[in-house]
């Protein structure tokens, strides 16, 4: 088991207009990048985010060894319950994240 | 074969500030147009609830000053969106003062384009009646309620209004809201540069050097031509390489290949990113695709309330130790001092504890178990009317001070940082809508006015 930390060298976390926050995960090299994607699946972000799987978007993009998580705000941005205007925290709930 | 069209972005936003050095060498590149962008509904939804803008004025109209001595020594056109950060009309009236003003500083005469984007009320009525708005993933419901409170409405304008006003001669463009992309993909659609290079091309200047090395240097150039587009960083010290330029498709896009716009989509599955040289990237081979109907994003916000915070800060180790047993008796203790209180039974009041120190940013999906030696209690009241939110937070406000754990123990005093305690707000927005209308030709709703001055 290895952290997101460890594999990645950058995690980077943003709203994507008022509805969405989407998260960068910008992995060290080739080998990193394949136990990345390998290993965080879809259920495994949902259950990281306490989020439904439809409501999550990952997509891969090989050339930039980036894994990309897209997903719908529980809270829209500013909303009465909403804790972080800007969606950037949630980098540092997947950092921590053990993945095979 | 077509002249390719040079575009010079200055920066990510108007108020975020540019390298003066590097707008300078950016117009040595003799660019056919300065494009930037005033706004967004990056900071939540007051600015377009309220209709004002976030970026302080100073600063704005000191770096508008620098771009309209540039426009005017180089003959060129200079054009703004999403004018006073959320694009309702007060915004482009705000930037058409701003410019008047400082033309007659400089002694310019100038060709003013205004274009408004506000939608009134009835007119959205009218459209849904019509079957025309569509819910985008995921939208808020539309409510008798919520179109009750709505306070302004924007549609994205896309290129077609800008090349209006292009086509009329115009020297300064003051859009509305549009998308971030119209505004520098509307010139080399223009003229006839390839579609998906124009529009990738525009996505990838929009944030000014966020596609470089260097983020803050501000200054991008991109040159759009019939097969591709190529893109400059103009800071010395800011490079575009292939992974910069690349990875800025990835930033604040919740989909990295598909880009919506108003009449079509960028598809950039495809795309190549080749290195020409250390400082410039190659870009080729995203698609466009026409859609069917043209459709333009719309955005609204609506007043939600009123609300009162009340901040304390609590040191007591016990206390400390203890946090979530005090917030559920305080909150407890509140709720029913407030029940005996209220004289208005309809109330829709909130009252919201978080803990700062512990998980106020991540709620339930904080893993670490770590305390700080102090924490802060945010107290966060939204209610119907300011005088509400603000009896609510005087009726917490000495529990907050003095609640003690248990009966059995002296009474406590947490830590205020200011004096009064209670911080009023004032009003509550929240966003509206994440639809699309459908628009039968693309300038509907986007009038234009031109001035000479």
């Amino acid at each position: 088991m290895a952290s997101l930390s460890e594999l990645t060298h950058k995690i980077r976390s943003k709203n994507a207009g008022p509805f969405w926050v989407t998260i960068d995960l910008f992995c060290r090299d080739d080998a990193h990048y394949k136990r990345v994607r390998d290993g965080l699946a879809l259920p495994v972000i949902a259950r990281c985010l306490l989020i439904p799987e439809n409501l999550v978007k990952r997509f891969e993009i090989d050339n930039l060894k980036v894994i990309k998580v897209s997903f719908q705000r529980k809270h829209f941005q500013g909303s009465r319950l909403d804790r972080d205007m800007h969606g950037a925290q949630f980098a540092f709930l997947l950092e921590q994240l053990q993945i095979d | 074969m077509t002249k390719s069209t040079k575009i010079l972005v200055p920066s990510g936003v108007l108020g975020l500030g540019f390298s003066e050095d590097a707008l300078i060498q950016g117009l040595k590149r003799q660019p056919d147009i300065i494009s930037i962008d005033g706004g967004s509904t990056d900071s939540g939804p007051f600015y377009l609830g309220m209709g004002v803008s976030k970026y302080s004025l100073g600063v704005c109209e000191a770096e508008w000053h620098l771009l309209m001595q540039a426009r005017h020594d180089n003959k060129i056109p200079l054009v703004i969106g999403s004018c006073g950060t959320c694009g309702v009309n007060a915004g482009v009236d705000m930037m058409f003062d701003m410019t008047v003003r400082i033309a007659k500083k400089l002694g310019h005469f100038v060709k003013i384009a205004r274009i408004y984007c506000e939608r009134e009320i009835s007119e959205f009525q009218i459209a849904l009646g019509e079957n025309r708005i569509k819910p985008l993933e995921p939208a808020p419901q539309i409510t008798q309620d919520s179109l009750s409170k709505i306070t302004h409405i924007v549609s994205l304008a896309g290129v077609e209004p800008i090349q209006k006003a292009i086509e009329a001669g115009a020297d300064v463009i003051l859009v509305g809201r549009a998308t971030d992309t119209a505004l520098i993909a509307a010139l080399p659609l223009l003229n006839n540069a390839h579609k998906g290079a124009s529009w990738h091309a525009a996505i990838i200047a929009e944030c000014g050097a966020f596609c470089s090395t260097n983020p803050s240097s501000g200054v991008i150039f991109v040159e759009v031509d019939e097969t591709g587009f190529t893109v400059e960083a103009m800071a010395q010290n800011a490079l575009c390489t292939p992974e910069t330029v690349a990875a800025h498709m990835l930033y604040e896009n919740a989909d990295p290949f598909v880009l919506l716009e108003p009449g079509g989509h960028l598809d950039v599955t495809d795309a190549t990113y080749t290195a020409l040289d250390e400082r410039r990237v190659r870009v080729e081979g995203s698609r466009w695709h026409s859609s069917d109907t043209y459709t333009v994003k719309l955005e609204a916000a609506k007043l939600s309330g009123y609300q009162t915070t009340i901040l304390t800060i609590v040191r007591e180790p016990n206390y400390v130790a203890h946090i979530d047993d005090w917030i559920v008796k305080l909150s407890r203790i509140c709720n029913t001092k407030l029940k005996q209180s209220m004289t208005n039974s309809k109330s829709t009041h909130s009252i919201d504890f978080r803990v700062i120190g512990k998980n106020a940013v991540l709620g339930e999906l904080e893993f670490s178990e770590s305390l700080a030696p102090e924490l802060g209690v945010l107290v966060i009241v939204t209610a119907d009317s300011q005088g509400e939110a603000d009896d609510i937070a005087m009726l917490i406000n000495p529990y907050l001070l003095h609640l003690p754990l248990s009966e059995d123990e002296p009474i406590p005093t947490t830590a205020f940082a200011y004096s009064p305690a209670n911080s009023s707000r004032g009003a509550f927005f929240e966003f509206a809508l994440n639809h699309i209308m459908i628009l039968d030709k693309p300038c509907d709703g986007f009038p234009l006015i031109i001035d000479e001055v």
